[in-house]
């Protein structure tokens, strides 16, 4: 079926930032002095009314005129930096705050899971927890009896049902909060960044489990991850944000291929990691496969990463980019030294400079996030500039005859060794 | 497959929602579990627990009675005093509970607030079924308190149900007002015990409200509690205990009014809750 479930027309939301910003502008008797002495001020005739409340608010748009459709059975990534604009989306399609202008349309029970366990009373038994989450996600009763086994043996958690939450661990905790949630039967799943939390094999079946829902069920679901693999492996479609606008809607790859070369991801460059730097020297820009931003594809086979530093010295230095691979623990993989390998970094004379190294990256390198940490430095000597985690590199890692993708934070380490 | 017609969902600056009151049906078992939750959690980790609930208003009784009855010395008709000061304490207890619970309540379950939609109504709500619960329980004790004084009430008891729904109407349409306010204005997290303390001695717990000068009676009736005490006590006491109907009318029109506007107020709030709490 290809018949529209959500029409989404000239979405804006506004909020108002309060400069002072201060908790006690919210105060009722703040409030009361203020309009006192305004009144006041009034009654006086005196014209400087506006500076007894020199409270500076400034308009935010957190969106800004977004239209899309999302049609029966899809299932749509919503992918974007940090205050792009997704969990506003998130919360007005759910209804749990209201847009400023604009309209949707939706025809389907929604059902929202933007974050894991709301409501979970830590002090409630596993069994009590599951009617009370299901009761706030919209389930009745009697669809929670109905489910309940089902809940239990997706949460792995039989043993400890009548225990406390308060006293499971934090992994038991998450996998018991997505299943009650799993377990709905709305006609639009709308899930948040929830899957972050929980070990990778229970990720796999939260992905699995809402494939499912989709693909067996007909249901829509909208998901919201910075994770891209799992964006890449869930969704069919994808909708890109940045700052509050829609950038594209289109199919997964092309989507996520906007997202990581465009402005939706201006937040951070790779120039903005630099945490050391030389008094002599000045960085214009910084790129890794020609790209100033900090997260880099890696598909699963050849790869090369070219690393571009564009500057300006006062003196003569020798310096030579060198990098590091490093895994999300800050554990040393994989070093780079262009220096160390032809003996002698060059001498860069005062001036602009340009510096390019190309390194070549093994193949099959395993599904994992991996950082690229970049210096300059002369060997041996001295590091003029330091940049650690640079750059995120996520490998989409390899997969093999037994259709299992190998994974770093399954132990595999970070490289998958061919036959010779 | 979806049947468009019966789910389609419009969402529109400004709107107020046009299936509210379907909704709030729609989610009554969350009504349930929220009080069941709360009266579950309440009494874990004390030691006497659901006792606490009969305590409180039993001391107060009993020092009430001590003051007002038995040093005062002021009028009780053909009651015992303790059941006079007992069968206003029921109702206050209820009223007072309800308001500081709710007052908090929405604050307390922010994190459901800004994470999930449900008709926020069922929050405040929750909290005064929570203090409905144990005002069930302190009416147990009323009973005992008969027997140990052999007081045998008139047929007028029946009517007890009456004045319940009339104080669960107050309580309601005060705790609106409070939740609400209470999300944008923190001051009523101070206001609200002084209000509960305030009002136990401006209400007629501790005495009959016939000791108050008949002239000043109507205006006395300002206060919504008063009809639902009075009530209260025609209704368990029997005898010579009288409502003063003109009073009675003008709390009860009170309240309804209050129970309106908070209504009101809280439906226009609620939609920016979560952008505000």
């Amino acid at each position: 079926m290809s018949d529209t479930i959500i029409k989404v027309e000239n979405l804006s939301k506004k909020y108002l930032l309060s400069h002072l910003a201060d908790k006690r502008e919210q105060l009722f008797s703040r409030l009361l002095v203020n309009k006192i002495k305004d009144v006041g001020a009034r009654l006086a005739g005196s014209i400087k009314r506006n500076t007894v409340q020199a409270q500076t608010t400034e308009e935010f748009w957190a969106l800004k005129d977004v239209s899309f459709e999302i049609k029966q059975g899809d299932r749509v990534g919503i992918i974007g930096r940090n205050g792009a604009g997704k969990s506003t989306l998130l919360k007005i399609l759910s209804r749990i705050t209201e847009p400023t202008k604009g309209r949707i349309t939706i025809d389907g029970r929604v059902a929202s899971l933007l974050e894991v366990g709301t409501g979970f009373h830590s002090e409630l038994s596993g069994r009590e927890n599951i009617y009370l989450n299901g009761a706030i996600l919209g389930m009745s009763r009697e669809e929670i009896k109905r489910k309940f086994d089902e809940i239990v043996a997706f949460a792995e958690v039989e043993k400890f049902l009548d225990t406390p939450v308060k006293r499971y661990s934090s992994g038991m905790y998450v996998r018991l909060a997505f299943a009650v949630a799993a377990h709905l039967e709305p006609e639009i799943l709308i899930v948040d960044e929830v899957l972050a939390v929980g070990d990778m094999q229970f990720q796999k079946k939260c992905l699995g489990k809402m494939e499912d829902v989709s693909t067996k069920e007909g249901r829509t679901v909208l998901f919201v991850s910075h994770n891209m693999p799992a964006i890449r492996q869930l969704c069919k479609t994808g909708i890109v944000l940045g700052s509050g606008s829609l950038i594209m809607q289109g199919n997964t790859a092309d989507c996520i291929d906007i997202y990581s070369h465009s402005d939706a991801r201006k937040a951070a460059t790779i120039v903005s990691h630099i945490t050391k730097l030389n008094s002599n020297i000045r960085i214009d820009q910084v790129t890794v496969n020609g790209n100033a931003f900090d997260e880099v594809t890696l598909p699963s086979c050849c790869n090369e990463l070219e690393i571009e530093v564009l500057g300006e010295i006062l003196m003569p230095l020798r310096m030579e980019i060198e990098a590091k691979i490093v895994d999300i623990y800050d554990m040393p993989l994989a070093f780079f030294s262009p220096g160390h390998n032809q003996g002698k970094a060059d001498l860069c004379p005062p001036g602009h400079f340009h510096l390019k190294r190309k390194m070549s990256l093994p193949p099959n390198i395993n599904q994992g996030e991996y950082y690229l940490n970049i210096c300059l430095a002369e060997p041996n000597v001295v590091v003029f500039v330091d940049m650690p985690r640079a750059a995120k590199l996520l490998a989409e890692g390899v997969t093999t005859k037994t259709g299992r993708t190998i994974e770093y934070a399954r132990g595999a380490g970070w490289l998958f060794l061919p036959e010779s | 497959m979806s049947n468009p017609t019966s789910h389609r969902l419009l969402i529109e600056a400004g709107r107020t929602e046009r299936h509210y009151w379907k909704d709030l049906w729609r989610y009554r078992e969350l009504l349930y579990f929220l009080s069941w939750r709360d009266i579950l959690v309440r009494y874990k980790q004390t030691v006497i627990g659901v006792a606490w609930s009969v305590i409180r208003p039993v001391l107060t009784m009993i020092v009430f009675t001590v003051i007002f009855g038995k040093l005062a010395k002021f009028p009780s008709g053909n009651a015992p005093y303790a059941i006079l000061v007992y069968a206003a304490m029921l109702p206050w207890q209820f009223f007072a509970n309800a308001l500081s619970e709710s007052s908090n309540s929405l604050i307390s379950n922010a994190n459901m607030i800004s994470k999930v939609y449900f008709p926020r109504l069922i929050v405040p709500c929750s909290a005064v079924v929570v203090s409905l619960v144990d005002f069930l329980i302190s009416f147990a004790v009323l009973a005992v308190l008969m027997v140990w004084y052999q007081f045998i009430p008139e047929w007028r008891i029946v009517t007890v149900p009456l004045f319940l729904a009339l104080a669960l109407l107050a309580s309601i349409g005060f705790s609106l007002w409070l939740s609400a306010l209470n999300v944008k204005y923190r001051d009523f997290r101070y206001i609200v015990p002084f209000i509960v303390q305030f009002g136990l001695y401006v209400s007629p717990v501790g005495f009959s409200s016939n000791v108050v000068p008949g002239k000043w009676r109507l205006l006395y009736s300002l206060n919504p509690m008063v009809g639902v005490i009075d009530g209260f006590r025609w209704a368990i006491l029997g005898g010579d205990a009288q409502i003063y109907w003109p009073g009675f009318l003008l709390s009860t029109g009170l309240t309804l009014l209050i129970l309106y506007g908070g209504i009101r107020y809280f439906r226009k709030t609620e939609r920016i809750f979560a952008d505000i709490i």
